[in-house]
């Protein structure tokens, strides 16, 4: 099972404190994050995509790139890409080179996006949301398996004769996830595919993730890919953690209080309840997190929101201190334990090659 | 949500949302007479029915707490769930500036799309004089208009002069009853199939598949 962190890239002010970073800092403050998830052992990294303030995450391949060059096993992924506004053609070019520079060290997390004024930004419009995710991951899937592409559609230029480049390293795309919360159509489109399923879960009771999961495997099931338990699902999460669990109350609530979506609603305590937040010790959160694959099944990725909320860079840093020292090597033995055989792994760039090379052969022996 | 065949006899669900807040309250008082008064008239058509009241100024906190997170918890959840799986739905609001309670309408924004589609409401309002009497005419009915709810013709209104006025066949009682007789009539109406109520943690029905989806 893979843990790691992900991040919307906000610009957010320490209500503690008062300090608002600097666009510069909380660039830099992404890369400093992800070189400490590397070097603590976590296995995944994802950048947010976003077009407006208060945001600075807009070029989510060039930040993973640069991460990319100054770590060494960390996967580099996204939270989210957005497939409605960004071009396929863009995200075919982009991810590919990525996957190359990356030597396949990479996957993609494709999302919509839910803030209206967008979409008309980049020439759509939110209500076509679902349509434009579906018609253009189609064509993202043809660029990335077929050489050249003859397409037409609804929602951008024709393509006649287009090859885009670079070819997906060894011949292979890049995986990919479809995130989404609410809408049963993103489920379908995963479980279609074969792709990976990502509720991102932290502001939602797990009555509800469970069902928006259920459904996902149900249909992994229905369109031939494995049996259910064999669909591959990711989950959001959201922890503060110290070494008494009162201190890390102490400290999380009035970043808690202020936070941007849910602050001056809910108490700590009574969303701690509803969603997966934990802010405690250690061991609070790992008894609270390797209980997820009773609600959901046995699944491949966790991801874990550390850097929100105004919380300070030293902080996030001693947060990941922690979480790939003493949490997230108790879960993973955990999860280990628990999973079948027949459940698989996420699936890496080295994973789909070998299984690529492993059916070529076969079909090579048939032929014979 | 689903619906069972019509020999069923479960009894009908009537769900009154009432968003009084005084103790004791006007608008709690006319929400209880329609309930009886409509467990009473689906009696006289054959149907057993019970009734269940979601209080508003019970899950004050819960509400403003949803409109941040978005999504019910805890009890609030429940009503949202009851109102959805209702074979009849009562709504009383006080009247506040014109129009029906901010609270009343904080829990009317947090209902699923289609969750009162195609089900018999009757409304009701309360306020300290009859010259606000419109509202049910100009608020309250076009927002279940909006909804697609089944409203009843009859929406009852009592200002505080209708409490002493007298009269069983005339006046609030008369108003009451009418309008407990035409939403019974809806329930008990042929051929309307009973509800059950939903799960929270219930199954997902199966999405559009996908060819449909591709094919635009």
């Amino acid at each position: 099972m893979q843990f790691g962190i992900f991040t919307v890239g906000d610009v957010t002010t320490d209500p503690t404190t008062g300090t608002t970073p600097s666009e510069h800092e909380r660039i830099k403050a992404t890369v400093e994050i992800a070189k400490k998830a590397d070097e603590v052992g976590l296995d995944v990294v994802a950048v947010g995509q976003h077009h407006n303030p208060p945001f600075v995450a807009s070029a989510p391949t060039t930040t993973m790139a640069y991460i990319a060059a100054q770590t060494e096993h960390i996967l580099l992924s996204t939270s989210t890409t957005l497939i409605t506004t960004t071009d396929p053609v863009r995200i075919a070019e982009d991810y590919s080179t990525l996957q190359h520079l990356t030597d396949g060290r990479m996957d993609l997390m494709l999302g919509r996006g839910n803030t209206g004024p967008v979409y008309p930004w980049f020439g759509k419009d939110i209500r076509d949301g679902i349509a434009l995710a579906v018609e253009n991951y189609a064509l993202l899937r043809r660029l990335w398996t077929e050489d050249v592409v003859t397409w037409e559609g609804k929602f951008r230029t024709p393509l006649q004769s287009f090859t885009a480049t670079p070819r997906p390293l060894d011949g292979i795309a890049p995986f990919v996830w479809h995130g989404s919360i609410r809408s049963p159509e993103i489920a379908e489109q995963a479980a279609y595919y074969g792709d990976g399923f990502f509720h991102n879960n932290i502001f939602w009771p797990m009555s509800h993730t469970k069902q928006m999961v259920a459904l996902y495997r149900r249909r992994f099931e229905h369109y031939g890919h494995g049996s259910a338990d064999q669909a591959v699902v990711g989950l959001g999460g959201q922890v503060f953690m110290r070494a008494n669990s009162q201190d890390a109350v102490r400290e999380f609530r009035p970043y808690f209080d202020n936070a941007p979506v849910y602050g001056h609603g809910p108490s700590l305590e009574d969303f701690s309840r509803e969603t997966p937040l934990t802010v405690g010790s250690p061991q609070q959160v790992i008894e609270r997190y390797a209980a997820m694959a009773d609600h959901v099944g046995d699944y491949q990725r966790q991801l874990f929101l550390v850097d929100h909320a105004g919380l300070p860079l030293k902080t996030v840093l001693e947060q990941l201190d922690i979480l790939g020292g003493e949490v997230v090597p108790e879960l993973r033995k955990i999860a280990a334990a628990r999973k079948p055989a027949h459940v698989p792994d996420a699936p890496t760039h080295a994973s789909r090659l070998a299984a690529a090379r492993t059916q070529q052969t076969q079909a090579e022996e048939v032929a014979r | 949500m689903s619906t069972s065949t019509s020999t069923d006899r479960t009894p009908r669900r009537v769900v009154v949302v009432q968003a009084g807040v005084g103790q004791p309250s006007s608008t709690r008082l006319l929400a209880e007479r329609l309930a009886t008064s409509t467990t009473d008239a689906l009696l006289e058509r054959g149907e057993e029915s019970v009734v269940e009241f979601v209080d508003l100024r019970l899950h004050v906190h819960e509400l403003a707490n949803a409109m941040l997170t978005g999504f019910a918890s805890g009890a609030l959840a429940e009503a949202v769930e009851a109102v959805r799986g209702a074979d009849a739905v009562i709504v009383a609001t006080p009247v506040y500036q014109a129009s029906y309670s901010g609270l009343f309408k904080s829990f009317v924004d947090i209902l699923e799309e289609g969750s009162l589609k195609g089900t018999p409401v009757l409304l009701a309002a309360t306020a300290g004089t009859a010259r606000h009497s419109l509202v049910l005419e100009h608020a309250m009915r076009p927002l279940f208009a909006h909804l697609k709810a089944v409203t009843v013709p009859t929406a009852v209104f009592a200002a505080s002069e209708d409490w002493g006025a007298g009269g069983l066949d005339h006046g609030l009682a008369a108003r009451v009853g009418a309008a407990a007789g035409e939403l019974a009539d809806v329930v008990a109406g042929a051929g309307r199939p009973r509800r059950t109520p939903g799960r929270l943690d219930g199954e997902l029905a199966d999405p559009v598949p996908f060819e449909q989806l591709l094919a635009g």
